[in-house]
């Protein structure tokens, strides 16, 4: 089932349901291309607050998107990851270290707020 | 062991049935909170590593006893190509491609036993425990 992606001003807003599979994280990856492209975004928040696991997969493919859109000219801000998620993720291995994070959607939209005043042509 | 739970492993979407079917086990068990998504992500790594290299295999659950402890117990299997150099595979940000690499010695830091055998042309078999605290 596709991920729903959400259009606010120049931000695009993902949420996660709880078990997307690689397809899906996949799909999510091209679909936010070019929708970054399609409205002229400048962000795009992916909440993730319900995935109950986030694997090396899922970690790869949230920070291959990251990349993308910034290479389109839109940050990315990965909100939402939860205590235990943190947690399983440190063991793992997995740090999202060249991505951005922030408690939640709230701090996420104010955090891309930051950034997009900060350079105002876009891209970085 | 009893519950036994079995997954047959072909496709990215029983990934995530067999770490659901892992956390609900895990759940009934007696393990909680942080475990119970430590369990999973262990299972959702080596079931990937299923579909990645061996393209088919199976995920058995079941809950284990020993002494006065209790806990679950995870085997991927496969007959895949097999791993040639396993101290190579359970190095951290070794990959033949497709991956981070963090898969096998990722799982092993999650579980609290983890067994591998693998033979070149036979297969693989990954056996994990954890107990509960």
């Amino acid at each position: 089932m596709p991920i729903p992606i959400l259009k606010q001003r120049d931000v695009l807003i993902v949420s996660i349901q709880s078990a997307p599979t690689d397809p899906d994280l996949l799909q999510l990856k091209d679909d936010l291309a070019d929708r970054v492209g399609r409205h002229r975004s400048r962000g795009v928040v992916i909440d993730v607050s319900a995935l109950d696991v986030m694997d090396s997969f899922a970690a790869r493919t949230l920070r291959m998107i990251s990349r993308t859109t910034k290479l389109r000219g839109a940050e990315t801000v990965i909100v939402g990851i939860q205590p235990e998620v943190a947690f399983s993720m440190t063991q793992l291995g997995l740090t999202l270290q060249d991505v951005s994070t922030a408690l939640d959607l709230e701090e996420g939209l104010e955090l891309l707020a930051t950034v997009m005043k900060k350079d105002p042509q876009g891209g970085g | 062991m009893d519950n036994e739970i079995r997954i047959a492993i072909e496709r990215e979407g029983d990934i995530v049935t067999a770490r659901q079917k892992g956390r609900e086990l895990a759940a009934e068990t007696g393990f909680s909170g942080s475990d119970l998504t430590v369990i999973a992500t262990a299972i959702s790594e080596i079931a990937r590593n299923i579909v990645t290299y061996a393209g088919r295999g199976e995920v058995i659950l079941c809950t284990v006893r020993q002494g006065g402890k209790h806990g679950i117990q995870i085997v991927a299997a496969d007959s895949g190509p097999g791993i040639a150099d396993i101290e190579l595979a359970m190095r951290d940000g070794y990959s033949t491609g497709k991956s981070l690499g963090l898969g096998l010695p990722g799982a092993k830091r999650l579980m609290d036993e983890f067994e591998i055998t693998s033979t070149v042309g036979r297969g693989t078999t990954v056996t994990m425990r954890k107990w509960t605290r």
